[in-house]
């Protein structure tokens, strides 16, 4: 094949335009395009381009867009016009989603272990022989020790299939790191103070803000599409962007205000901030008085915390910390205090992030034009199936007496519950790993290695091979989210909608939905009921109906957007009941207190890393969800390792320079990977920070094996917060050893 | 009518959506790329100011590549868009030494590859892939020439550069500051 006259056909072919269907602004009127009725076939009979509507998978923000094939082979995606959540403009990951599914280093059939534990030795199993294997030992298990006994991790769309099938087995232990380890503090945070949570994506009303402050929250580096959008639209409208944060970051440069502050003293900073708002009486008088409970023990508790007070914890000057105070209360209500994402630090976490909550109800931006909006959610019924048996023991029993306010499962805690020990009354024997790589997304590794030597069952379904499938009993290979249907995506915010994923391709290698996976388990154990419709076609065809929509519509339309339920703001001098003990924002926490935490927020004093260890931070990439992409051909280019982040003071005290490849060795003498440093400006020199998910330990990841550092390993110790069970990482100190061989 | 493209640095956070947006879009083959990422750190802590452009061939109005092609390939298409005929490029590189910008490269199939401002997009009326991705809206792409385009309009409104302007090549991609 004369490979340049292709090109140049290409050109030519593109260049007539008319042929493709081209999905822009015109696609907003789904019925009809270029005046014509858009048919099934007119889809297939096509040689030029064909469109699939899909929600991406490569993160949680789930965009909606489409999937071009161009003479029937994979070309690109783009976003849909029509969705919230990335209005038609796709970031790099949803864009390198294709990457997905190229990638040769796939999971390409179901795996049986023949040797030891973590050895990783396999053999390819058919579908069957797998089922069987695993029916097998759940069977066992109900038996021996109780259902309860089995435990669910998950992270993705298709984890709720497996959800479904644990939950007919007769267990509830299902967790996902994304609680513990992510944004479970600032759940509960919010729950406490204002009864409800904040959501994803955030119902932070970005786009109309006129100040907002940072934590720590690097957006634009964590590529959390929409919210990147509305912070762009914000900043170019001139809002204050004020951004604490101990590194230069991309958000920090945006910002009119970057407050360096010496990590782990930012509760000291936002309790300062309360001091003065209220101290200089520019806090909401009409709101608090309306909305909210406990001022008077507020003020009094946080009488002392002046900015005097936090300027040698936080390094912060006093002036920069009032001015940037009376700057929120002039943008007041509309104004921000993020919340967060990420925020499991330091093991104070729900109570720093309550101070935030606090400082947002002070401003009266709950409710608020710029502020928090009340985000809708789209209803959407399930096919009905009997009841769940009662599980005699459920997740609370894995961490008897402790973190009592835990609303979801941790999945630390499950992980400890797998070690066998006097005290816990559930030991865990079985798990089922659901698109999450366990030994990267669990801080202390070790840890969960000896969790799993205690397991008689260990599945791990994925797409890619990973550190946790190399540990397991058997492997079950997912087809990616381009190959499949999965449940529709129902959002919420401004608009609710529905989004419905297609399959654009047809599954590569001896790959399998989730769906069929489980619809095949149950059939096994004998829980058929539980999944009424054994095709996943069906089972959308019945949720579609009941929202007056069909397959065949939302194939059309990917994206269908429903009528708004409620009011965005709160209405002028409306009542409102929040759903917290008082029925009004708790700035004062009865539940806090009965629980004998503090219920005013308190700042302590964090370890600090001896002389010669800086502490360790990790974060975001825009162009990588975590481990999870670090090997798609597409995105590994773009970012094929991380750095570490090196003051130039420190570098030169230690005689390294950018560009060369050093290890760190934490203060409990665990050794990283070699990892490349980046000397910069950027970040203070108590402090190193790197992007996480890197340097993975499982070879068949042939691009991103040892490319680069793991921080998690480097993470061998957490503070547990006390009240939900959080894992803080940011506790771990680190040093230089300079050899690499 | 003259095609350039204005970049905001002030919008853009560096997430290099448009590198692989050209990549998928022009099936750019593994291991290259036609635009890219470049942060530049000014000042020291914590006074510090950090651009972040997003750069590629800059489709100069006085380009060495085309004035050195010695066959013609490297050519002006409409618009003063700077195109390659792969047909006509034997791989000698003369343009890719003479590049202030360092745009081009060789594709595997031996011919000079480089970004086209996706021609065949705005050919059929639609931005280039990069611009459209954009999920900040960092890029415009546009007629200098039409005062009533959004490029003319940035240009008249907001201060600019463009790269290496000593080089004398009068380059067409703008970056707003």
């Amino acid at each position: 094949m004369a490979k340049k006259l292709n090109r140049r056909e290409f050109i030519k072919i593109a260049g007539m335009g008319a042929g493709g269907l081209a999905v822009g602004s015109s696609f907003l009127k789904p019925v009809s395009l270029f005046g014509q009725p858009l048919s099934k076939e007119k889809l297939l009979t096509s040689t030029f381009s064909e469109v699939t509507p899909t929600y991406c998978e490569i993160c949680f923000w789930k965009c909606a867009g489409w999937v071009h094939k161009k003479e029937g082979k994979p070309w690109k995606i783009v976003g849909n016009p029509d969705d919230a959540h990335s209005n038609g403009r796709f970031c790099p990951r949803g864009t390198g989603g294709l990457g997905a599914y190229t990638d040769p280093d796939r999971l390409k059939t179901p795996l049986i272990r023949v040797e030891e534990r973590g050895k990783q030795v396999f053999r390819e199993a058919s579908w069957d022989e797998a089922f069987d294997y695993i029916t097998d030992k759940m069977n066992r298990i109900k038996e021996k020790y109780g259902p309860e006994c089995m435990a669910l991790f998950t992270h993705g769309s298709g984890g709720g299939y497996f959800k479904n099938l644990i939950r007919a087995y007769g267990s509830n232990n299902i967790a996902a790191p994304s609680y513990a380890q992510c944004r479970g503090p600032r759940a509960e945070a919010y729950l406490l103070t204002y009864g409800e949570g904040v959501g994803s994506p955030e119902r932070t009303d970005i786009e109309n803000t006129k100040c907002l402050v940072l934590i720590g929250s690097h957006i634009g580096e964590n590529m959390h599409n929409g919210q990147v959008q509305e912070f762009t639209k914000a900043h170019m409208n001139g809002a204050t962007v004020i951004t604490v944060d101990p590194r230069f970051s991309t958000a920090a440069s945006k910002s009119k205000y970057w407050l360096p502050i010496k990590p782990s003293t930012d509760l000291a900073l936002l309790l300062a901030w309360i001091n003065v708002i209220i101290e200089e009486e520019l806090y909401d008088k009409e709101y608090v008085k309306k909305y909210t409970y406990g001022f008077d023990a507020l003020k009094k508790a946080v009488k002392h915390n002046t900015p005097e007070w936090a300027y040698p914890i936080t390094t912060i000057k006093p002036h920069v910390i009032r001015e940037t105070a009376r700057e929120m209360a002039a943008a007041a209500p509309a104004v921000i205090i993020h919340p967060g994402r990420h925020v499991t630090w330091y093991g104070d976490d729900t109570q720093r992030v309550r101070a935030g909550a606090i400082l947002n109800a002070l401003l009266g931006s709950w409710g608020r034009r710029g502020g928090f909006y009340a985000p809708s959610k789209a209803h959407v019924p399930k096919p009905k199936h009997p009841a769940y048996p009662k599980p005699s023991k459920g997740w609370r029993d894995a961490f008897p007496d402790k973190y009592p306010l835990a609303n979801l499962a941790l999945s630390s805690g499950i992980c400890d519950a797998t070690i066998p020990s006097t005290t816990d009354a559930c030991s865990i024997k079985g798990w089922i790993v659901y698109g999450t790589n366990l030994i990267q997304t669990l801080p202390q590794p070790e840890k969960t290695i000896k969790a799993i030597q205690n397991l008689e069952l260990l599945v791990a379904i994925d797409i890619m091979p990973s550190e946790i499938t190399g540990w397991a009993d058997v492997v079950l290979p997912e087809c990616t989210y381009l190959e499949r249907y999965d449940d529709l995506r129902i959002s919420q915010g401004r608009v609710p909608s529905i989004a419905l994923r297609a399959p654009a391709f047809e599954p590569r290698y001896n790959t399998k939905p989730a769906y069929w996976m489980a619809v095949q388990l149950a059939g096994r154990l004998g829980l058929s009921a539980y999944f009424p419709y054994e095709r996943i076609e069906d089972y959308l065809e019945y949720r579609l109906k009941a929202v007056g929509s069909s397959l065949e519509e939302m194939k059309k339309l990917g994206v269908k957007n429903l009528p708004l339920e409620q009011e965005l703001y709160f209405l002028n001098g409306e009542e409102y009941e929040f759903a917290t003990p008082s029925g009004k924002i708790e700035l004062y926490s009865e539940t806090l207190a009965e629980n004998g935490f503090d219920p005013i927020p308190v700042y302590t004093a964090h370890e600090e890393p001896e002389d010669g260890y800086y502490r360790l931070l990790y974060g975001r990439a825009p162009m990588h969800s975590f481990g999870r992409t670090t090997n798609n051909p597409l995105l590994y280019e773009l970012k094929s390792e991380n750095e570490v982040w090196i003051n130039p003071k420190v570098a030169r005290e230690w005689a390294i320079k950018t560009g060369d490849y050093i290890r760190l060795e934490n203060q409990d003498k665990v050794v990283s990977n070699k990892i490349k440093v980046k000397v910069t400006e950027r970040i203070r020199h108590d402090c190193v920070y790197m992007v996480h998910g890197f340097g993975h330990g499982q070879k068949q990841m042939r691009r991103s094996y040892k490319r680069g550092a793991d921080d998690a390993r480097l993470i061998s110790r957490v503070n547990v917060d006390p009240i939900m069970g959080g894992t803080g990482m940011r506790v771990n100190f680190v040093t230089f050893r300079k050899e690499v061989a | 009518m003259r095609y350039a493209m204005a970049i905001d640095t002030k919008r853009c956070v560096g997430c290099a959506d448009c590198v692989v947006a050209c990549q998928t879009e022009n099936n750019v083959p593994e291991g290259y790329c036609r635009d890219w990422i470049v942060e530049e750190t000014i000042g020291a802590f914590p006074e510090l100011q950090l651009e972040i452009r997003s750069e590629r061939c800059n489709h100069c109005a006085d380009s060495p590549c085309v004035r050195c092609c010695p066959t013609g390939a490297s050519h002006y298409e409409e618009g003063g868009v700077v195109l390659v005929n792969h047909d006509e490029c034997i791989g000698c590189k003369a343009c890719i030494a003479s590049c202030p910008y360092d745009a081009r490269f060789v594709h595997p199939e031996g011919y000079v590859d480089k970004c086209t401002f996706c021609i065949h997009r705005v050919r059929e009326g639609k931005n280039p892939a990069c611009v459209d991705v954009c999920p900040t809206h960092a890029m415009i792409f546009g007629d200098v020439d039409d005062r009533n385009s959004d490029i003319s309009k940035a240009l008249r409104t907001r201060k600019y550069k463009t790269l290496i302007p000593e080089a004398g090549t009068e380059p067409h991609v703008f970056y707003l500051l």
